[in-house]
């Protein structure tokens, strides 16, 4: 609100003295931008709402809008319903798990000076590069050993791969942008170090805790080889696996009718959710690597 | 004078304060520290570096059922050596990982360089834009939030034969056949969903440029160009390389895109990430493993070269806050040290490249 209220003041300074293309050009590229980024995203919402028997007519605006697309990825039997819980279950859980680990050390990256920091940093960031493939096969034999496949644990625990160190590295940059006096007056209050950080520290923190939330469960949300690689029964599959593998009514066909409902489906919690925080999550996305 | 004495003061107040203080607070954080990221060390331990060490050793492995040399069925894993290395690089699997080391390689390069030349534009267009701003940071944020797999198969949807592509371009281009087609529907998916994220990042680092270097700029005569590539690409260089370096991570592992918009079993976009996970698949953990060791490989050379040549500055602000103990290099010896490949690797260039931020 404050950009948009300060910003009408700027262009008239600069429009002073630039030529009109000067002031239409960006407005131009913005529009290219914004285009560039919604239209795909527009069709598959337009493609979910078509009738299926006009699935395949490029119209821009469906000509007979309807919901059949949608009703039928709920439908008994496609187990999406069921794959929407279990991503829930999944990235929730990773999101959790996540931030109580990656919370106290982040803590102690942000405010701690001890040898070998640099280090702990670096190899933080260093596991969050290693590729997926390589971490999933080792791990998939052990899991078959131990029974684990076709468990939430299988998808959970490989999960912590990634998450762990997105959570760490988003947290520990809100973590240090933090006042060190507000710990010291704690303490001076008779807070011990522990109190401190449980009374002061994750109230005030609790916007940045947020925003790795977010950050983290999008991105547990959108997980694919894992849950691919460690399940195989329908019950256990997440959204991303059970959209992947639909299969049409007459079996032969891609069903793209009901394949563009359900990632509408998937989808839209996760832009409306980044709608509604995206200045946090821009913060959050560039706070770790950038600033 | 009486308000004035203190403001005096304070300036220097910190600087005499800071060394002792920090002092007393470190004596025993050593300790302290260990024990507070002992859990996140574990939790990393146990699902990295314990996954790839012993990728490594199963790929000196064979398992599953196979006939001995009298005929009986054996059960269980037998140490083979080199072999899943050797056949790697022998005959028909020669010619299939070849393949798809050229492939994850040539999306790599492709995408990455028409993503960063696209972010950076983007960048740019939206630094000099003061109306939108808002609409444009939401609407780039979409393609980011989208999972992979929706937009592999929104992509799929719109590159099919009568799909929209082809009513667009008034082509009958089969998108999802073997060929050119498959190749160049994955770079354009890949460059959809993450070049509004490079520009996002650049975004920031444009973002931290003082307009004063701009208006000096323009004193001296700059030309647009020159401004743009004497002032902005310097400037922005710390950000760029790193966006740059993880885009590139990111892309050698590529697997659900290929995956979903094209399918398994073809070869034009098979990429290594792929080939592993059909020979787990099939439960032959041994060739899978090693497959998935070389990719690690691959991934952490192009990490280190990276790092070591343009000197990306991984950690940057991290260690910029730190610099008494950098100038101790406890970190930097130690890392020099470590004989874990990538790690060791990034760590020891990282602290010793960056200027940085």
């Amino acid at each position: 609100m404050a950009v948009a209220e300060k910003a009408p003041k700027v262009v008239d300074v600069k429009a002073a003295e630039a030529p009109w293309y000067r002031r239409w050009l960006p407005l131009i590229g913005v529009g290219i931008i914004v285009l560039y980024c919604l239209l795909p995203f527009y069709w598959m919402i337009v493609s979910a709402l078509r009738r299926p028997t006009d699935q395949f007519d490029n119209s821009i605006i469906p000509r007979h809008w309807s919901f059949t697309n949608f009703t039928d990825v709920f439908k008994a039997g496609t187990g999406f319903g069921r794959g929407l819980l279990n991503s829930l279950i999944v990235a929730g859980t990773v999101t959790i798990l996540t931030l109580v680990i990656g919370m106290v050390a982040a803590y102690t990256l942000a405010r701690l000076d001890f040898k070998f920091k640099n280090f702990v940093l670096a190899i933080i960031i260093t596991t969050s590069m290693f590729p997926g493939i390589s971490l999933v096969i080792p791990l998939k034999k052990l899991f078959s050993d131990i029974e684990w496949i076709n468990t939430y644990q299988a998808m959970i625990v490989p999960s912590l791969s990634f998450a762990l160190p997105l959570a760490v590295w988003n947290l520990t940059a809100f973590f240090r942008q933090m006042p060190r006096e507000l710990e010291q007056a704690a303490m001076v209050d008779g807070c011990t170090p522990a109190q401190a950080f449980r009374k002061v520290i994750i109230p005030l923190a609790a916007p940045g805790v947020f925003t790795t939330a977010i950050i983290t469960f999008i991105a547990a949300w959108n997980e694919f080889l894992i849950a691919l690689s460690m399940v195989n029964k329908k019950e256990f599959q997440t959204a991303n696996v059970v959209i992947s593998q639909f299969t049409g009514t007459s079996g032969r066909d891609q069903p793209f009718g009901s394949q563009m409902a359900a990632g509408v489906v998937v989808t839209i919690p996760l832009v409306i959710a980044v709608l509604l925080f995206q200045r946090r999550i821009v913060a959050g996305l560039t706070a770790g690597g950038v600033k | 004078m009486s308000t004035s004495a203190p403001v005096a003061e304070r300036p220097a107040k910190p600087e005499n304060n800071k060394p002792r203080r920090q002092t007393s607070f470190n004596e025993g954080t050593g300790r302290l520290a260990a024990m507070l990221l002992s859990p996140t060390l574990i939790v990393l331990v146990l699902v990295v570096v314990y996954p790839i060490l012993s990728a490594l050793r199963e790929s000196l492995y064979q398992s599953g059922q196979r006939v001995d040399a009298d005929g009986f069925i054996v059960q269980g894993s037998e140490f083979v050596g080199l072999d899943n290395f050797a056949a790697i690089f022998q005959g028909e699997t020669a010619d299939r990982f070849w393949n798809a080391f050229y492939n994850t390689t040539f999306f790599t390069v492709t995408c990455v360089v028409l993503e960063t030349l696209l972010g950076v534009a983007m960048a740019l267009v939206m630094h000099k834009a003061f109306k939108g701003r808002g609409i444009v940071r939401a609407s780039i944020l979409v393609p980011w939030a989208i999972p992979t797999v929706v937009s592999a198969l929104l992509w799929k949807w719109i590159f099919q034969a009568d799909g929209i592509a082809n009513a667009i371009l008034g082509t009958q281009v089969l998108w999802s056949t073997e060929g050119w087609q498959s190749v160049l529907s994955v770079i354009i998916a890949d460059t959809w969903k993450t070049a509004p994220f490079i520009g996002l990042l650049v975004l920031a680092g444009l973002q931290t440029i003082p307009d004063e270097v701009y208006e000096a700029a323009k004193v001296d005569g700059a030309n647009p160009w020159q401004t743009f590539t004497r002032i902005t690409l310097p400037l922005v260089k710390p950000a760029l390389l790193v966006a740059v370096l993880f885009r590139i991570l990111d892309t050698l592992r590529i697997f659900d895109l290929p995956f979903v918009l094209v399918g398994p079993n073809k070869s034009s976009v098979e990429t290594l990430s792929i080939l592993a996970y059909l020979e787990a698949n099939q439960t032959r953990y041994g060739p899978a493993a090693a497959y998935a060791t070389l990719l690690f490989v691959y991934v952490a050379l192009v990490a280190y070269m990276f790092v070591k040549v343009l000197g990306a500055d991984v950690i940057g602000e991290a260690r910029a806050k730190t610099p008494k103990n950098n100038k101790k290099s406890g970190g930097r010896r130690d890392n020099k040290l470590e004989p874990g490949a990538a790690a060791g690797a990034a760590t020891g260039s990282v602290t010793a490249g960056g200027g940085g931020v």
